[in-house]
């Protein structure tokens, strides 16, 4: 790991020298009905527009990587029998400029599902190997419980790092080719103040944390109390809607489906990202529902991201990034979740649900 | 284009298809004549024999039925059971065929003479409570939407023809919008039924910015309740919620229920 000082004048031309590639990074999408900024993730071709000091993005940067819908492949018939075309979907590398340390660690999640195994799926792959990624340090929000999932810093899956000093960001090499674009910006060493400085904002990070999800022997309980009544009674409440799954970055289940085109000469096959929320998702040929009850599907969504993955992997599959919690409509919150099936019972809402 | 289409070598029967359209705006029927780059193809998946909004012809040999529009006057029942009985397949095409439309915003006045006065003056004019084509015949297969989605009614089309299952999205609009990546019309102050709605539109209203009003009916699982708690939680009356989930009839054995909610709370203040 080598240290760099960037000052913030350098930025323009770092990313100048970068948009050879297609840069993409939060910027303002539009304003909430209180005036709060919603930030998303966007091509961008001036830096002006970048808005490093962002947020959160409401939504992942997945759909660069796992888009929610992708052909798999097309088909055209021919005279003999029929063609079948792939295409990974990646035309150009793609720089992710700005991804907090949730987002970076989701992919290395997702990695461990979809490319570093024994069937690595190659429209991913594609698409994460021609990746490089800057990240930035980032201040908690009302939502964000990463630090409780592990997920507050990134020891790796990225090139470079960024920690706001000021006047200038502290810079993680963690690649050679991070290395190289920095070889046309003007960097320093860091000084010892400058480590001062870092570790300093660090630990104001650290301070802001307003939410702690206990996750001590979560797969333990998760298994004791699978028959608990809080499943139904937040199933009650959920929406089967998906939200949840879409705007979670590390979500990746989906189904697949074959058209025949209006001619009947062709046909495409079409990946869609599901959630197990959805009705539809368990439900299989015959038409049998293995999840036809809404507490049950909603069990399940945390039977993966907090037991299934953990026992598979070793750590949770949620980053604690709190998109779902944000844009749960029904106030479902992965923190509350998570205490109700520890204590066994469901507490209210702020939001005085009756 | 080929005169007798195949699929992977074996030529397929085109089915005939009738289209018709009662108390209506025959946009839906549009819709169909509405993608031109895909007509032709579309057109030779099918025989159609009746169509009034592109034809002169006309024929009572069909195996599909689509129908378009609610049932709004006595002849109109009649003639329904005729199509029924000549069809093989009836498919209800669009909110008015399959659960009223606009049209049935009438049906929640209980003096309806008072409607055709306020609408027609004084001309005299048959017109009953609006009714879906279930109510009256056995429907086959429903394409929501107002209007109907072409892309949805060509690949529901291209699976009848080949003998594949049909089948809607059971999840609501939601799943689409964020597929779009739209910003939650709540975030914007805004209502919307797109937790609760079918989906299959592609999220079309919401996309544009303008909350859903349930065009397309419930999704097979749509929590009515906890959406009133969240319209209520974000501010939105009970008119409001009663608007925008009677516009269309899709929700109709819910509105009932939450009327009486309506009433209830107004007693309790």
């Amino acid at each position: 790991m080598i240290f760099k000082i960037l000052a913030k004048q350098e930025m323009p031309k770092l990313f100048q020298v970068m948009s050879a590639n297609r840069i993409i990074g939060p910027v303002e999408k539009g304003a909430d009905r209180n005036g709060k900024t919603i930030y998303a993730f966007e091509p961008v071709s001036q830096f002006e527009k970048l808005r490093l000091d962002y947020t959160t993005t409401s939504r992942p940067a997945k759909s660069y990587f796992l888009p929610s819908k992708e052909t798999l492949c097309t088909f055209k018939v021919t005279p003999q029998g029929w063609d079948k075309y792939v295409d990974f979907n990646i035309h150009e590398p793609h720089i992710f400029f700005g991804l907090h340390a949730c987002d970076i660690n989701a992919l290395n999640k997702l990695d461990k599902v979809l490319m570093n195994t024994k069937y690595p799926t190659p429209y991913y792959t594609a698409k994460r190997k021609n990746m490089f990624i800057v990240g930035i340090e980032c201040m908690p929000q009302p939502f964000c419980f990463c630090k409780s999932m592990g997920t507050d810093t990134a020891d790796n899956g990225f090139d470079m790092f960024l920690t706001d000093l000021g006047d200038k960001y502290m810079v993680e090499i963690e690649s050679a080719r991070a290395y190289n674009f920095l070889e046309n910006v003007e960097t320093s060493d860091p000084t010892e103040k400058e480590h001062e400085e870092y570790i300093a904002c660090i630990a104001e990070k650290n301070r802001n944390f307003c939410i702690d999800v206990d996750t001590t022997d979560l797969t333990k309980i998760l298994d004791m109390e699978f028959h608990s009544d809080v499943w139904k009674q937040w199933g009650d409440k959920c929406l089967s809607c998906g939200t949840c799954a879409s705007v979670c970055p590390s979500c990746y289940c989906y189904g697949v489906e074959e058209t025949v085109n209006l001619d009947l000469q062709s046909a495409v096959k079409t990946k869609q990202l599901y959630s197990c929320n959805l009705l539809d998702f368990a439900e299989v040929a015959g038409g049998h529902n293995f999840r036809p009850e809404s507490g049950t599907r909603l069990k399940y969504r945390y039977y993966h991201k907090h037991r299934g993955f953990v026992e598979e992997f070793e750590e949770s599959l949620c980053v604690g990034c709190g998109r779902c919690d944000e844009s749960c409509l029904a106030d479902i919150r992965v923190p509350e979740v998570i205490k109700s099936v520890r204590t066994g019972k469901r507490e209210k809402t702020e939001s005085g649900e009756s | 284009m080929s005169e007798t289409p195949s699929y992977l070598g074996v030529p397929i029967t085109r089915p005939k298809v009738a289209f018709f359209d009662f108390t209506a705006c025959e946009g839906c029927q549009l819709q169909i004549l509405n993608n031109e780059a895909t007509l032709v193809d579309f057109l030779s998946l099918i025989e159609v024999v009746a169509f009034r909004e592109a034809m002169t012809e006309s024929s009572d040999d069909y195996d599909i039925a689509l129908v378009e529009g609610s049932v709004t006057r006595a002849d109109e029942v009649e003639r329904l059971k005729t199509i029924r009985k000549n069809a093989k397949v009836l498919v209800a095409l669009g909110s008015c065929a399959c659960f009223g439309g606009v049209n049935q915003l009438k049906n929640r006045f209980d003096d309806q003479e008072w409607v055709k006065k306020e609408v027609y003056g004084d001309h005299p004019i048959e017109t009953q409570r609006a009714q879906p084509l279930h109510e009256i015949v056995d429907v086959d297969m429903k394409i929501y939407g107002c209007p109907i989605k072409k892309e949805e009614v060509e690949k529901i089309v291209t699976n009848l023809v080949l003998g594949k299952s049909v089948k809607h999205p059971k999840y609501p609009v939601c799943m689409e919008c964020k597929a779009n990546d739209n910003i939650c019309l709540y975030d914007l102050g805004e209502a919307c039924l797109g937790p609760v709605t079918r989906a299959g539109c592609d999220a079309w209203c919401p996309g544009s910015r303008f909350g859903c009003w349930g065009c397309r009916g419930p999704a097979d699982e749509a929590n009515m309740d906890e959406m009133v708690n969240i319209m209520k939680e974000r501010g939105f009356s009970y008119e409001t919620m009663l608007d925008r989930l009677e516009c269309f009839g899709g929700f109709a054995e819910f509105t009932s229920k939450l009327k009486d909610q309506m009433e209830q709370d107004k007693e309790n203040g």
